[in-house]
């Protein structure tokens, strides 16, 4: 994989924003409705103040034109409906709440789905892969909003054993973070389990078994290396799923992260909040997928990027 | 178009438990929805307050909700609306994906080149942002919301299309249609069309599910189907908000999205290995 690979794909990443800075601006502005719209007890006078001061009074293109400016400097403007405050410093404040979520449901779905696909791999067609295999189809077919309000219901309400809202001790983190990995895990068992069988006939595993080296040598060094490849780059997806299931697990379990402001902000018609978020919705996709690419490019040296 | 294909892609199918196993339960499905309302008068809207969170009983075979409503009715009505938001908004992803998948296949060249990369860098959209931005500012209404789903899922099926025409393009029987002087155009939707049917069936099966899924996450965030009309995402968030009271509220809708979910994914599983044994598997 070469620099000209990276930039490549760097350079795709242009028009993309540009297509999404553009897109997002003008559905947002066409729409009926405003900012300011919901409070009609405002006058008229206070009304054109509150447009001239976030610049709403001047044609549309030209405030066009000021967001890419602000943009440029790293600007993401006023929020309209959070007085006092800027998309900068709200999403200083999501951000993190948002990315703790992702990368805790990340681990989970690492740690349950390769363990559980490895053990089932090592026995197939015994217990120890029906019953894996079976729970991966179920977190399948369940979406994050049932898992979600079902573990709450259970370990919330029933069995009272963890906290089922808010973001402060370290056991408001287990269930959204569960609730939102579930599904990759199961996923990534699946995976686990298929890229392991496969490898496990290949002659090089039987080249390394004629050697003399135990079982456990031969997964570890040989086995895992091959076999988990399906597993990276499964993480793309995976990791864009996770980033738009934050939303509903944000809802769910009230965290007030990037998803929440996404949502209200799009609802209240907070037009530099509908973009900022969904700016750094896209980006953080973006990276993701570019990440995994390289990882995987690393991991199996057949991969060649032009 | 070749007879034993089919017959033995029935044959290979049939051999597929779990996919028959989701085929029955989707047949059965769509007879109880779509035949019921036909024979009994469906009192989805009619509300009882007298007997609100009424346990599943005899009279009501899924309880009642929060507002005495039979939850049977309504679990069956919300499936018929999200059952067929699912099927057009695919039918919306196939149209489009065909007919851009087989136009740059057919051209080719440079053409091609440029329909492809803009599919690349669509592909980067998470276009479910976009969906919601739509919903909230242009009403949400149902017409948008299953043509805006189906705009989110044409990207792949225009791949899939694409490969299969530019494999066909060069076999003999194009060339023999083009020896005999037939217009370009008939090529395409005469020829080359038709015999992709296959890998269309197979990802438009796979496609119905997760657009039933993401309408019902609309739903859920409460962006998608407004009241009175329901499908099962809305009744899933309605059971959610009372699952302490009445856990029934949340379980019905739950499992018959799931087991939807589950019989569509398999089905069309089943049917890739089917139709394409030598294909790849995940």
């Amino acid at each position: 994989m070469g620099i000209n690979y990276v930039l490549k794909r760097l350079a795709i990443m242009v028009p993309i924003f540009f297509l999404v800075v553009t897109l997002v601006f003008f559905m947002i502005r066409f729409a009926p409705g405003g900012p300011f719209s919901s409070e009609k007890t405002v006058s008229a006078a206070i009304l054109k103040n509150l447009e001239a001061k976030y610049h709403m009074d001047e044609p549309l293109l030209s405030q066009y034109v000021r967001y890419w400016k602000d943009l440029f400097r790293g600007d993401l403007g006023p929020s309209f409906k959070h007085a006092n405050r800027t998309v900068n410093e709200i999403i200083a404040e999501a951000l993190p709440i948002s990315l703790e979520l992702g990368l805790l449901a990340l681990t989970w779905a690492v740690l349950i789905g390769v363990s559980a696909g490895g053990l089932a791999a090592l026995k197939p067609n015994t217990v120890y892969d029906y019953v894996p295999m079976a729970f991966s189809i179920l977190g399948i077919c369940l979406p994050t909003f049932v898992v979600g309000p079902v573990l709450v219901l259970v370990f919330g309400l029933w069995l009272q054993w963890l906290p089922v809202a808010g973001w402060e001790t370290w056991q408001d983190r287990v269930l959204p973070s569960l609730t939102l990995g579930f599904a990759y895990a199961a996923y990534i068992s699946r995976l686990t389990r298929g890229g392991l069988i496969e490898i496990r006939g290949q002659e090089f595993i039987r080249t390394a078994r004629a050697k003399g080296l135990s079982e456990s040598e031969i997964v570890i060094k040989h086995s895992l290396r091959g076999g988990l490849l399906p597993v990276v780059s499964y993480l793309g997806p995976a990791l864009a799923g996770i980033i738009t299931g934050a939303l509903v697990t944000e809802t769910i379990f009230n965290i007030p992260g990037l998803g929440r402001f996404f949502i209200e902000s799009a609802v209240n018609r907070d037009y530099t909040v509908v973009m900022g978020t969904s700016l750094l919705y896209f980006t953080l996709i973006f990276i993701c997928n570019f990440l995994v690419d390289i990882i995987y490019a690393i991991l199996d040296p057949r991969v060649k990027y032009e | 178009m070749n007879n034993s294909l089919w017959t033995d892609a029935l044959y290979r199918l049939k051999k597929n438990k779990l996919a028959l196993l989701g085929a029955s339960f989707l047949v059965l499905e769509l007879l109880i929805f779509f035949l019921i309302p036909l024979i009994v008068r469906l009192g989805y809207e009619a509300q009882d307050l007298e007997l609100t969170f009424a346990a599943p009983s005899l009279a009501h075979w899924f309880g009642t909700d929060s507002l005495g409503r039979d939850l049977f009715s309504r679990v069956i009505f919300g499936g018929r609306v999200s059952l067929t938001v699912g099927l057009l908004a695919s039918l919306v992803s196939a149209i489009v994906g065909v007919i851009y998948g087989s136009l740059s296949g057919f051209l080719g060249g440079k053409i091609d080149n440029l329909m492809m990369r803009i599919v690349d860098i669509l592909y980067a959209l998470p276009f479910i942002f976009l969906v919601i931005i739509l919903m909230v500012y242009f009403g949400r209404n149902f017409i948008l919301l299953f043509v805006a789903l189906g705009l989110t899922q044409w990207l792949t099926m225009a791949r899939i299309v694409r490969g299969q025409v530019l494999s066909l393009r060069h076999k003999e029987f194009v060339e023999a249609a083009n020896s005999l002087g037939l217009k370009q155009r008939d090529i395409v939707l005469k020829h080359l069309i038709p015999n992709t049917l296959g890998p269309v069936i197979v990802y438009l099966t796979l496609t119905v599910p997760s657009v039933i899924l993401e309408e019902a996450f609309l739903s859920y965030l409460g962006l998608g189907i407004q009241a009175p009309l329901a499908s099962w995402g809305t009744l899933i968030k309605e059971g959610v908000d009372v699952m302490d009271l009445a856990p029934w509220t949340l379980f019905f809708p739950a499992f018959f999205l799931s087991a939807t979910l589950f019989s569509l994914n398999f089905l069309g599983d089943g049917l890739r290995d089917a139709l394409d044994p030598k294909g790849a598997r995940d």
